[in-house]
């Protein structure tokens, strides 16, 4: 009886789950039948060697590449095609591999930025700038405030973010995501390329986050230190494949991962 | 000394989120309009007639078009055309609604210029950059032959062209030829400024980091929910809106008349070489790049008579093209971002002076 009622409790806590997802580019295949699931509130990893179909995997989440076969749930909706701003109505927000801010902005507009959705005053207010238009940007310029202060970056937000530091410019590029307020945010090796004490503030803002805002989190990255401290669950893909999933304890003995990263005798 | 923030503290977003948060600009800005409401007074027509005016007119093309390419990365080479459908579409409506004030038409025929623009607009979508300046063109060319080849557009007129007629506003004549220099300027201006005031409110609201955003990273754009689409039509409406009115301001109250070849190809490049120099994403740019492409030239023109050079007019024309071409060649390498980047430096630099930083 009881691994059954575990299995329902799963099933309602989820928050989204890919079924099946195969996408191929030509003859290449990219991503080849993989399932599996994100649950409400946990830190979910997604690691596998380079060319594993990671990113490919964010961006079928996410609504930029439409796959072959299979099919996403997200909050109990089903969907097999759908836009990126779709995605983004629906609560899905992303980081990049290599940061993708808005250069000319400073840093404070590119997470105003992120707000865009939730302004609603049209053309009219706009272009007076007055009114419920300037109540409006006030307010959600305060939320703003709020995750400035949050990842520590009020030094910078007049800055155009063209000019900051790499480490500054990913946690401007987690501003903006969490600026959308999402329900599920896709982080894309938030800490490639940074070093050790970066790392170690990308994670804390990674678990605060996930803990005081309550935000389920999907994550590449590569550095398994990281993957390990802080993940709830991971998925590992090798070739497109799925090779495991679990707990970070039990994929850290699974004989498949170890032999994907480190390679077999033939 | 003077331009310094120190003191000046901001306690609350309001006030931090203004346009100019520094009160040195805001007097500034003030003594400017003042100034420009000012020169009305003048009796000068040169100054109103052959600079302010056209300065004010082409400022505005350049704004509209700084909207479109500046802002939202769209590079567009269709500015003339759109001009030239804001003045038939104002020279339609005051022949067929001679009762509605001249100026209602003005800027109406901003909105047939947006419409037009929104057409040419939709393979925005699909292409950008020099491809899309192409498709532009397509509109520039297509446009062009119907100002020529659609005698409606010019009430079936002989000579091909547009005459405006005398039209009044409390009984004053603004366009036409019994219109004074004093009235078309001070009309000119208000509607500059007031378009300045409402590009910049839209600029600095949620539509101008919409736009930035497009321009920037469009994918990082889409996925934070900005539809690409509609966000690069309304960059589109808006801009050709800009570029309308300007082209029926040039033709209504600036020549009094126009041909099709006035809105033609080389108009279009005009305009974006002043944002270009002026700087691109700037709409004080707009004004500098207008300045220096239109009124310098006039300036220059009339330097070495003052001097008390005796140099064949024609020969000055031929060394005014080469000094401007020379100062443009000569900005784009001192500050590739245009005149606005040098003007915010030497703000920066009065911020801190007598002290190197």
């Amino acid at each position: 009886m009881r691994p059954r009622s575990d299995a329902d409790a799963a099933a309602t806590d989820v928050l989204l789950s890919v079924e099946g997802v195969t996408l191929t580019f030509g003859g290449v295949t990219a991503i080849n039948d993989v399932s599996f699931d994100i649950r409400k509130g946990e830190i979910r990893a997604i690691i596998g060697p380079n060319g594993a179909g990671k990113t490919s995997m964010l961006n079928v989440i996410n609504g930029f590449y439409t796959p072959q076969r299979g099919r996403l749930t997200f909050k109990g909706e089903a969907r097999t095609k759908m836009r990126p701003y779709e995605a983004a109505r629906g609560g899905i927000a992303r980081t990049f591999q290599n940061v993708a801010l808005f250069k000319g902005m400073s840093a404070l507009d590119n997470i105003m930025t992120g707000r865009s959705l939730k302004m609603r005053r049209g053309l009219f207010w706009q272009l007076l700038r007055h009114g419920p238009a300037m109540t409006e940007e006030i307010g959600h310029r305060r939320k703003v405030e709020e995750i400035i202060d949050f990842l520590e970056i009020a030094h910078i937000r007049r800055v155009q973010v063209g000019r900051l530091p790499y480490g500054l410019q990913k946690r401007v590029e987690l501003g903006r995501a969490l600026a959308m307020e999402p329900d599920l945010l896709l982080l894309d090796e938030p800490m490639a390329g940074m070093n050790l004490e970066e790392k170690e503030d990308m994670s804390r803002f990674i678990i605060d986050v996930n803990q005081e805002f309550g935000t389920t989190i999907a994550l590449i990255e590569h550095d398994m230190g990281v993957v390990m401290d802080l993940s709830d669950r991971v998925v590992v893909l090798d070739y497109g494949r799925k090779i495991a999933d679990g707990t970070p304890d039990r994929v850290k003995n699974n004989q498949a991962v170890i032999d994907a990263y480190l390679g077999v005798a033939h | 000394m003077l331009y310094r923030e120190a003191g000046q503290f901001k306690t609350s977003y309001l006030a931090d989120q203004a346009i100019f948060p520094i009160r040195q600009d805001r007097i500034g800005m003030a003594v400017i309009i003042a100034g420009a409401y000012l020169l009305t007074l003048t009796q000068n027509d040169f100054l109103l007639n052959a600079m302010m005016i056209p300065f004010l007119i082409f400022t505005l093309a350049a704004i509209g078009l700084n909207l479109l390419t500046g802002y939202t990365g769209l590079l567009s080479l269709g500015t003339g055309a759109f001009m030239g459908v804001g003045a038939y579409a104002c020279y339609k409506l005051t022949s067929l609604f001679p009762d509605v004030n001249v100026l209602v038409w003005v800027v109406a025929s901003g909105f047939f210029a947006a419409l037009v623009g929104v057409i040419f607009g939709v393979p925005s979508l699909r292409i950008k950059g020099f491809y899309l300046a192409i498709a532009t063109l397509a509109a520039q060319f297509f446009l062009e032959w119907c100002f020529i080849r659609v005698p409606w557009l010019y009430n079936y007129n002989v000579s091909g062209a547009i005459e405006v007629p005398t039209r009044t506003l409390f009984g004053i004549p603004v366009t036409g030829p019994t219109a004074t220099a004093q009235t078309r300027y001070l009309i000119v201006l208000t509607i500059v400024a007031v378009m300045t005031w409402l590009a910049s409110n839209l600029v600095h609201g949620r539509i101008g980091r919409m736009w930035m955003a497009v321009r920037d990273m469009d994918i990082a754009a889409e996925l934070i929910g900005i539809r690409p689409l509609p966000t690069k039509l309304l960059a589109f409406a808006i801009s050709s809106f800009y570029c309308g009115v300007s082209g029926a301001l040039m033709v209504f109250l600036w020549y009094g008349g126009a041909e099709a070849t006035v809105f033609n190809i080389n108009q279009s490049f005009n305009v974006l070489f002043m944002i270009i120099i002026g700087g691109l994403g700037s709409l004080i740019g707009s004004y500098l790049g207008a300045a220096l492409i239109f009124i310098l030239p006039i300036v220059l023109r009339f330097v070495p008579p003052r001097l008390g050079l005796d140099i064949q007019a024609a020969t000055v024309e031929h060394v005014t093209f080469m000094i401007v071409g020379a100062l443009i060649i000569f900005f784009l390498i001192v500050e590739p971002h245009g005149l606005a980047r040098l003007w915010q430096i030497a703000k920066q630099k009065l911020r801190v002076w007598p002290f190197p930083y």
